[in-house]
Formats: structure tokens, C-alpha cells, sequence
């Protein structure tokens, strides 16, 4: 048992020696497996964000009614005492066009764009949830309102919701596409490097088979170089994917507060981060392996 | 013992490097190979080591049949034997101590109990003070040292050395040759091929001409 142990804590050892000993070989590896895995996990990222996103718009359907911008203080009475009796209509909420034009105003990306209008172009609003949310009543409903005078447009949200649904569903089948393609190249990329160890190393291995090596023995290290390589390599994506939602945080911050949405970008959760490193090394063991088994059965003392 | 019963060693070329070999080395015993090159001599250790099959015949190591041995236990036939190669296979791109190291690392030794294990194989071969050394700054007998080292570390009960006094000069050459001997006194097997039987004066080992690939006795 320990010399089990001490065979895998050496073995280890000599792999972690061997990344060290050509460091900008092993750095350009890393990069490689990194940017690599970095492209589908960072999308599935983005879809796991976009997937919180439409949750919050698609609990309850709403349904948004722009008024013509020289509407009056009457036509608003009346189309709120209309959306009042109907039937379908859950709750509603009136924006008026000064409230808007202000909360605008005061942000900081778009205030000086304010400033510069002569008048406000924000047409008065009401933002109405419905109590059915059957596609065909929502679709009526819409069409009805439409119908109601000084109205300019109305603004079926769940309709948005459901089209990105369907996106999101699309966006995941690429993700496993890319994945799969990507995970090749990881593997062919562990294939390589542990190709031109062997035949670096190939006196001490051929004099360990002769002093009484096992293939195991011979193997190992080569295995553990493989999966470490590719475990520090799903590392390098996931800080890439760090990076770039913290860059993309602060300015989605901006844009979300005028939708009044409070919506923060979401990293990885630990569960998968643990599986992308997992995965990533056994995708490094699993091209070490190939290597090994095609290489080793070559190199037989002479 | 080593024993090997009508064994013949035929290539895939036609070449029949031996002919019908029969020979024992009782346990204990010191035998040397004699011959031209070419006369068998590397591949009669090289059958015993496992590194070639013989295509017919028997090869008996330490009660062993090594001529139908599976491939899986090679490696642990392979640790009782100490093997000094004709090409030495030293390992260049680390210390003398790391060289001698290796067949432990493979055993599995803790790394306490090897250093003790390569200070004491290094002193045996008059190395000590060279540990930290590399090969490459060694004289040729220093080499050959340093690889007779790396072939007993394991304290194995066979010894087996191919043209060990090659390329030496006859003073070192007498010095390895009588390394050999003062292992085969504390009872270790020795066999070792040589084109050059005058270097054991002292003792009378067990001497097996190969001509051609037969045993001339």
C-alpha cells in the first residue's frame, strides 16, 4: 500500500518537475487548452445568465401600452379606467413620460444625451401583467388594446420571453457541439506534448524497462503530466471567463438599471467549476493515455 | 543458477546467433563467456535478462523458466538480476547519484532507505565522493563504475555484464574485473562475457567458449 502510494506521489512529482522544467512550452499548452475550453463554457455562462434573465420577464406575461407622444391627461384616464373593468387585466402600473425622461436624466451614460433634447420623446406608458397567460388570449388582448384610441403601440413581453427560450435551447446545442470539438482538440493537444516527452525521453525509459520498470511505472507519470496539464488548463478558462464577466459586469449594471431590472451576470457555480477542471484533466488523462499506449509499445530495450 | 537446456536463437534474417547451448552456473558460481564478436556471447545475456526469447529451448533463472515467461513479469525478473550493459545506458541528463537511484525508485524504495542503499553501492565501486557528479565528467572507468553500481544497488543474486573491460585500459580493467570477483566472494552469481579471459589470473571461474553460436567445451 505505500509503496502504491509513494509510486502515485512520485509519479505526480516527476510530472509537476517535467511542466516546470520547459515552462513556456507548458505555459503555451495551458494558453491553448484554456482559450480553448474558455469558448463553450463561457457561452454556456452566458446562456445560464440570459436563462435567469428571461425568468425574471417571464414569471407573469406583461404587456406594454406607448401611448402617442400628444396624448392628454384624459385619454390616460380612460384608457385606465378601461384596463380597470377588463377582465384578463391582473394589475397595471402607469409610467408617465416626465417620471421616465427623469430616471434617464439621472443615470450616467445616457444624462448628458438627456440634457442635450430640447423636449422629452418618452411617450406615457402603462405596464399591465394579465391573469391568463394562454398565447392566443395574450395575443387578443394585444389587439384589442390596439384597437383603443391614442394608443401607439403595445409590446407583448412574453412573446420576447418565449423567442429567447427557443433561442437559449439553440444556443445550448451549439455549446455541446463546440464542446465536443473543442474537447478533441484538448485531448489531441495532450497527445502531442506527451508524444515529444517520450521521445525525449526515450534512454530512461527504455533503462528503466531494462532494470525491472513496469508499464505502470513507465506510465504514470505520463498520465498524471496529462491530466495536470489539462486540470491547469480548464484553471486558465475559467479565470478567462472571470475576467471577461468582470469586465462585462459593470457595464451590464448600467444597462440593466434603466430597465429597471436587477440583474447581476452570475459566474459559474462551484458545481461547475469543479466540472470543468474535472473534466478538462480527464480529457488531458485521456489524451496522455493514447499517447502512451501508441508510444511505449515502440520503445521495447534493444 | 542459470541453466540453459538445447537452446537456439534463430532471427528473422535466417542468422542463428546460438546453436544448441546447454550449460549450468550453479548458484554462487562465477562463470565467464568467451568468443570472438559475434560469436553469441550478447545474445546468451541478453535470453537471460528476457530482452530476446529463445526460439527453442529452455532458459532456467533462479528456478524460473525465463524462455516462457509472461510479459507482465519480466519487470520482477528483471530486479533480481543486476545488469551491466555493453553500451552502459547511463543516464546523462542526471547526477551519478540519480543514475544509481533509479532501479530503487522502480522498486519502490522509500527515499530514505535508497539513499543509505546508493551511498553504499557508490562506495562499494570506490564512487563515493562523486555523487553529486555528472556522467558526462567521469573517466571511462569512472563510467563503467558508476554502471556496475546502478547493477548491484538492488542487491540482486545475479550479476551479468556484457564486455564490462571493453574500452578500458588494462589497469582499470583488472580493477573492474576484480570488483566482479569480490562480489562473486560474498555469494553473488557472476556471469560476464569477454573477449579477454587473462584478467582473472588469480581466481578460476567457470569459463563457456561460444564459437559461432555453439559451445565449445
Amino acid at each position: 500500500m505505500s509503496v502504491w502510494l509513494s509510486h502515485h506521489f512520485h509519479a505526480a512529482a516527476a510530472a509537476v518537475k517535467r511542466l516546470a522544467r520547459t515552462p513556456i512550452g507548458s505555459l503555451l499548452s495551458i494558453a491553448v487548452i484554456g482559450i480553448a475550453f474558455s469558448m463553450p463554457a463561457g457561452i454556456y455562462v452566458l446562456l445560464e445568465n440570459l436563462q435567469s434573465l428571461s425568468g425574471q420577464f417571464s414569471g407573469a406575461p406583461q404587456l406594454s401600452l406607448f401611448l402617442k407622444l400628444d396624448a392628454d391627461a384624459e385619454a390616460v384616464a380612460e384608457i385606465e379606467s378601461y384596463l380597470k373593468q377588463h377582465p384578463d387585466v391582473g394589475s397595471f402600473r402607469f409610467v408617465p413620460k416626465g417620471a421616465a425622461f427623469d430616471q434617464l436624466k439621472q443615470s450616467n451614460d445616457w444624462g448628458d444625451v438627456m440634457d442635450g433634447l430640447e423636449r422629452n420623446p418618452l411617450p406615457d406608458a402603462f405596464v399591465l401583467s394579465t391573469r391568463n397567460t394562454s398565447a392566443e388570449r395574450l395575443e387578443a388582448l394585444r389587439t384589442e388594446l390596439m384597437k383603443l384610441p391614442q394608443i401607439e403601440h403595445v409590446q407583448l413581453d412574453s412573446a420576447w420571453a418565449k423567442r429567447l427560450e427557443a433561442l437559449l435551447k439553440l444556443g445550448r446545442a451549439v455549446v455541446l457541439l463546440l464542446a465536443a470539438l473543442l474537447s478533441f482538440s484538448l485531448v489531441a493537444v495532450a497527445f502531442n506534448t506527451i508524444r515529444l516527452q517520450i521521445m525525449t525521453m526515450r534512454d530512461e525509459i527504455e533503462v528503466s524497462k531494462l532494470i525491472g520498470a513496469t508499464r505502470g511505472f513507465v506510465r504514470r507519470p505520463f498520465l498524471y503530466f496529462g491530466a495536470i496539464q489539462g486540470a491547469v488548463g480548464g484553471a486558465a478558462a475559467w479565470l478567462i471567463i472571470s475576467g471577461g464577466i468582470y469586465l462585462a459586469d459593470e457595464q451590464l449594471k448600467h444597462l440593466m438599471n434603466l430597465y429597471e431590472v436587477n440583474f447581476r451576470l452570475y459566474h459559474l457555480s462551484l458545481e461547475d467549476s469543479l466540472s470543468l477542471l474535472l473534466f478538462s484533466a480527464l480529457l488531458g488523462w485521456i489524451g496522455a493515455w493514447l499517447s502512451v499506449t501508441y508510444q511505449l509499445g515502440r520503445i521495447e530495450p534493444r | 543458477m542459470i541453466s540453459f537446456s538445447q537452446v537456439y536463437k534463430r532471427y528473422p534474417n535466417g542468422f542463428e546467433a546460438l546453436r544448441n547451448v546447454s550449460f549450468t552456473l550453479e548458484t554462487g558460481k562465477m562463470g565467464l563467456i568467451t568468443g570472438h564478436s559475434g560469436a553469441g556471447k550478447t545474445t546468451l545475456l541478453r535470453l537471460i535478462a528476457a530482452i530476446e526469447r529463445p526460439t527453442t529451448g529452455g532458459v532456467i533463472v533462479n528456478g524460473q523458466n525465463v524462455s516462457a515467461i509472461k510479459s507482465g513479469a519480466i519487470p520482477f525478473l528483471r530486479r533480481n538480476l543486476g545488469l551491466v550493459f555493453q553500451d552502459q545506458k547511463i543516464l546523462f541528463d542526471r547526477s551519478v547519484f540519480q543514475n544509481v537511484l533509479l532501479p530503487l525508485q522502480i522498486s519502490g524504495f522509500s527515499s530514505r532507505a535508497a539513499t543509505g542503499r546508493v551511498r553504499a553501492a557508490l562506495d562499494k565501486v570506490g564512487l563515493l565522493g562523486r555523487e553529486k557528479a555528472r556522467p558526462i565528467t567521469l573517466s571511462g572507468g569512472e563510467q563503467q563504475r558508476l554502471c556496475i553500481a546502478r547493477a548491484i544497488v538492488n542487491r540482486p543474486s545475479i550479476l551479468i555484464a556484457d564486455e564490462p573491460t571493453s574500452n578500458l585500459d588494462s589497469d582499470y580493467a583488472k580493477d573492474i574485473m576484480e570488483m566482479f570477483v569480490s562480489f562473486n566472494q560474498v555469494g553473488v552469481t557472476v556471469l560476464i562475457a569477454t573477449h579477454d579471459a587473462q584478467l582473472l589470473n588469480t581466481v578460476q571461474p567457470r569459463v563457456f567458449r561460444l564459437n559461432q553460436g555453439e559451445l565449445a567445451t
